[in-house]
């Protein structure tokens, strides 16, 4: 399945995916009443959050995200990977830990789990990220900053 | 081997899964969806939408269980609070995002796609956590 107006998007790919990650989510949250937000149970399993989720669980979901898409990764015989270079990826990187701590989430916690409760804060803290993820690879487009390759 | 290792471990499991099959590990389709000006891929919205669909219904069966299926209670957010902590840290991280086409869950889950390029980012967004509790301690 393809769209006419966008030739490159994926889709039919991408419901399935989301429809996995949604069936992900509900798995953690009907099978033991935890919030499958990755920024927090990566920090949870680091021991960078304090949570009631037990660490040796936050580390079988961490431990879990490459497995899964090792799996993919087999059964596809590769996948397409277009990395910035590491001195973009660090300063994403730090920008992103910081920004998911103080805003006590991600594109998972907020974007998915949270927006589909209705939740105000989780709707509030996606159009954020949304924002200002557009208006910054708009203002690097415009800059000419070419990141990835 | 117990519940409360083997729900998160699957769970882990499906969600790298569907990361991967939706494209999300690819920085250029999560940059081509927040690049609304230009070549626009709405691949993420797919994706976003798809989850979001099926969470919406476990978010109906949710309140319907007086315990979750492999015990230990639910903890769920409660607060409702619109903080500028809320907002200026969601902003803070959607400018990262931007910048490399990685949130924490393709990052991790790309470890086995592009080992090296995701462990920096991935030990990056850590070293940025612990920022973030160090300032929190002190604050």
């Amino acid at each position: 399945m393809t769209l006419a107006a966008y030739p490159d998007a994926a889709p039919l790919a991408g419901l399935i995916g989301g429809v996995l990650i949604g069936l992900a989510a509900a798995l953690m949250l009907l099978g033991i009443g935890r919030i499958a937000g990755v920024s927090g149970i990566a920090a949870r399993a680091t021991g960078l959050a304090d949570s009631s989720l037990p660490r040796t669980s936050a580390w079988a979901f961490v431990i879990g995200l490459p497995l899964g898409a090792l799996i993919v990764l087999v059964a596809k015989g590769g996948l397409p990977a277009n990395f910035a270079s590491p001195v973009y990826l660090v300063i994403a990187g730090l920008i992103v830990g910081i920004g998911t701590r103080l805003g006590s989430g991600c594109t998972s916690g907020h974007g998915v789990c949270g927006m589909s409760r209705f939740s105000q804060r989780s709707i509030i803290a996606t159009l954020s990220f949304m924002i200002t993820g557009i208006g910054t690879v708009a203002v690097m487009n415009a800059m000419g900053l070419d990141v990835l390759p | 081997m117990n519940g409360r290792i083997l729900v998160p471990a699957l769970s882990g499991s499906i969600f790298g899964a569907g990361l991967a099959l939706g494209g999300m590990t690819d920085p250029a389709r999560v940059r081509g969806f927040l690049d609304i000006f230009g070549d626009w891929d709405p691949t993420l919205a797919f994706v976003m939408g798809g989850a979001v669909l099926v969470m919406v219904v476990a978010w109906q069966i949710q309140p319907k269980l007086t315990e979750p299926l492999f015990g230990g209670g639910f903890a769920l957010p409660g607060t409702q609070d619109l903080t500028p902590r809320l907002i200026g840290g969601s902003a803070l991280f959607g400018i990262g995002w931007g910048i490399a086409g990685l949130c924490p869950g393709p990052g991790i889950a790309a470890l086995v796609i592009e080992p090296i390029s995701a462990a920096i980012f991935v030990g990056a967004m850590l070293a940025g956590m612990l920022l973030a509790r160090l300032f929190e301690r002190n604050a």
